[in-house]
């Protein structure tokens, strides 16, 4: 039983900023978990409350169903891992993941157990007797880990652990995490400002936003269907078009009025959710992946819309390509096979099912 | 038209690398000559007490001779020295009174300086502050209202008013540097600890003490080296011979009314001054590193 519940919590530092501004969340047991959002949005401050190393401003947080506000972090069976690892420089890697198995005076058997079979699920073994300045960030990043797998705790939180890394081990080190959740099981919450990461890894993503959560959901359901617009626009790599427009209804059709004069058909099966806003300015939102090149072998081109090129640029497998439409930048993911060139005008397709409408007054998704 | 240009730009890239290098040739020439210079200045009253040391009362007495030559050899002042059970005596003290004064200044400025760059407390960044202040109230001004206090205390004339003394010298320096390598050590280290199950004294025992001690030991050098040499205090509280530490021992036994037994002085001196050099050179390194260290964190 490892559930963990943050009812209202609300973190204020001294001057009266508030970091965290009384958010809600429960978390099953066994979930992976990931908060993410930009930098100073609260998602540190919010982790840093479950573990207890931070106090709690208002609301109430329970781990495994015990209310934890006034225990602190030794006896909330816990286990966090940090960005700069923090490593106890003087102890051997061995020592580092027994450590607080021996505060708890575990039988020195136990403890070589344990050690020894984090290090097997890590790979680290042959690094056992070392110390930590003899070892890479990677490996680091293994031995933080393993010192929270130890520990068998209720729950694993994690604060941006794979910041320090470069690109490449990054991609491999988010594997790992994946791998070790799948093999220990464990209730984790997971800090990042990187939402590929936070795709990858969750299973369910909580996006938060200047001290609020904006939307939770599975990584599918933030990428199709998000709440607002800040989720729409942090969820996906290039972000999301928006571009201002006007809907006009002509004979219960709707249109999307772009402002270089082109018009988009809003698809029938979503025309009653937008009627009610018929001729106001809304944000239309689309995705560069939902804004291809219209190929001549395509049979009819629904939303036929031609831009000129500003920047291209190839990318191997796709081919990224840079408009601009009254201000607004716009890009499209075109087939690396188009001959799309700076300055010749380009007739794309906009997949109208991929796309949303925002309402500009309250950045609300329609 | 181009290849003169080149070649004009080839010497100049090379005048530029050799000003370069003859620069650090004489910033080398600079750090040589003021390193000897120095040198010479703080090595020449040693070595002129080692030469006088070793001196019969007769040649150091005649003026007519160079003083830096040695023309019998003796170590009579040694022997003389080492053969007087009271100058046992005042080496046993000055070790007791060091010994003690370094475990308690290390106590209680570990302690301090835990309690001071780790607990935020109301008021701990002002004391922190007063505590580097009072090191510099120097001790010539403090002995008097301190006579009284260990008057009080009944420990005037006694070995034990020098131990509770001579903290108020060493623990305040010593508490500074120890919150400057503690402040130095990241946060995290002790949130870690902290969820790994760890208190308050056994963060402190098990990640801050092995953490920082180069800190540590150039703490402790500090302590010892204050405390062996410390002459203020024991002039101003001791007055029998039988409680008096080496440095005001020697002076004491040596100097009768305006009769200076200089040989002795100097071996005694000297003698008393071994222990300090045998810890540097046992723990340069280390002092060496906490020195740099506290330098650019406190
Ligand atoms: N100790 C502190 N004192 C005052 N403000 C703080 C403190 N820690 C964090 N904050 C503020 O709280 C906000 C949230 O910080 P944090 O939770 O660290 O953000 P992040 O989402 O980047 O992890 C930021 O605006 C930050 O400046
Ligand atoms: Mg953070």
């Amino acid at each position: 039983m490892a559930e963990v519940s943050l009812r209202r919590i609300v973190k204020a530092y001294e001057g009266d900023v508030q970091a965290v501004k009384g958010i809600n969340l429960e978390i099953a047991d066994h979930e992976f978990v990931v908060l993410v959002g930009p930098s100073g949005c609260g998602k540190s401050t919010t982790l840093r409350m479950i573990a207890g190393l931070e106090e709690i401003t208002a609301g109430d947080i329970a781990i495994g169903g015990t209310v934890v506000n006034d225990i602190p972090p030794r006896d909330r069976d816990i286990a966090m891992v940090f960005q700069n690892y923090a490593l106890y420089p003087h102890m051997s890697v061995y020592d580092n993941m027994a450590f607080g198995l021996t505060l708890r005076k575990f039988p020195k058997a136990e403890i070589d157990k344990r050690v020894k079979e984090a290090a097997r699920i890590l790979d680290i073994t042959p690094l056992l007797e070392r110390k930590p300045k003899a070892l890479s960030g990677g490996q680091r990043q293994r031995v933080a880990m393993g010192r929270a797998i130890v520990r068998d705790p209720k729950v694993f939180l994690f604060d941006e652990p794979l910041s320090n890394l470069d690109a490449k081990l990054r991609v491999q080190m988010r594997t790992e995490i994946k791998k070790v959740h799948q093999t220990v099981n464990t209730t984790t919450i997971y800090v990042t400002h990187d939402q590929v990461e936070a795709m990858t890894l969750a299973d369910r993503v909580v996006v938060m936003n200047h001290g609020i959560i904006e939307q939770v959901g599975p990584p599918q359901e933030l990428y199709h269907n998000p709440a607002t617009k800040f989720v729409a626009g942090f969820i996906g790599s290039p972000a999301m078009n928006f571009i201002p427009a006007r809907l006009e209804e002509t004979s219960g059709a709707l249109r999307l009025m772009l402002p270089d004069g082109a018009t988009l058909n809003v698809p029938e099966a979503r025309v009653a959710r937008y009627r009610s806003h018929a001729g106001k300015p809304v944000l239309f939102g689309i995705r560069p992946e939902h804004l291809t090149d219209d190929k001549p072998t395509d049979k009819t081109n629904p939303a036929p819309l031609t831009l000129t090129p500003e920047v291209i640029e190839p990318m191997g497998m796709e081919t990224l390509a840079h408009f601009r439409i009254d201000g607004a930048e716009v890009s499209a993911r075109l087939d690396p096979a188009t001959p799309a060139a700076v300055g010749q005008p380009l007739r794309l397709i906009a997949h109208m099912d991929q796309m949303h409408i925002i309402d500009p007054t309250n950045d609300k998704v329609l | 038209m181009s290849a003169t240009t080149a070649s004009r730009d080839v010497p100049g890239i090379y005048h530029k690398a050799g000003s370069l290098r003859s620069e650090r040739r004489w910033a080398m020439w600079w750090a040589y000559v003021s390193l000897i210079v120095a040198a010479i200045i703080f090595l020449a009253p040693p070595f002129y007490m080692l030469l006088t040391s070793f001196k019969t009362n007769a040649e150091i007495a005649d003026h007519s001779l160079n003083p830096w030559w040695i023309r019998a050899p003796t170590i009579e002042h040694y022997a003389a020295i080492l053969s007087n059970p009271i100058f046992i005596r005042f080496f046993i003290n000055s070790v007791i009174v060091t010994g003690c004064v370094v475990v308690l200044t290390m106590v209680i400025s570990v302690l301090a300086a835990f309690a001071l760059a780790r607990m935020r407390f109301w008021g701990s960044q002002v004391l922190a502050t007063g505590v580097f202040l009072t090191y510099l109230v120097p001790d010539t001004l403090l002995f008097i209202p301190l006579y009284q206090i260990v008057g009080g205390l009944g420990l005037l004339n006694s070995i034990w008013g020098l131990v509770l003394v001579y903290p108020t010298l060493t623990v305040p320096f010593c508490t500074w540097i120890m919150i400057g390598y503690f402040a130095s050590i990241p946060k995290e280290l002790d949130e870690a600890a902290l969820i790994d199950g760890a208190n308050w004294m056994q963060m402190l025992m098990k990640i801050f003490v092995p953490v920082a001690m180069p800190g540590i030991i150039a703490a402790t050098i500090f302590a010892f080296t204050v405390s062996w040499a410390a002459f203020v205090y024991p002039t101003a509280f001791v007055t029998t011979a039988e409680q008096m530490p080496l440095t005001i021992g020697v002076v004491s036994q040596l100097v009768r009314g305006d009769t200076f037994a200089w040989g002795q002085i100097m071996a005694g001196a000297l003698m008393a001054a071994l222990p300090p050099v045998i810890i540097y050179a046992f723990l340069m390194d280390y002092y060496i590193a906490g020195l740099t260290a506290g330098a650019t964190k406190g």
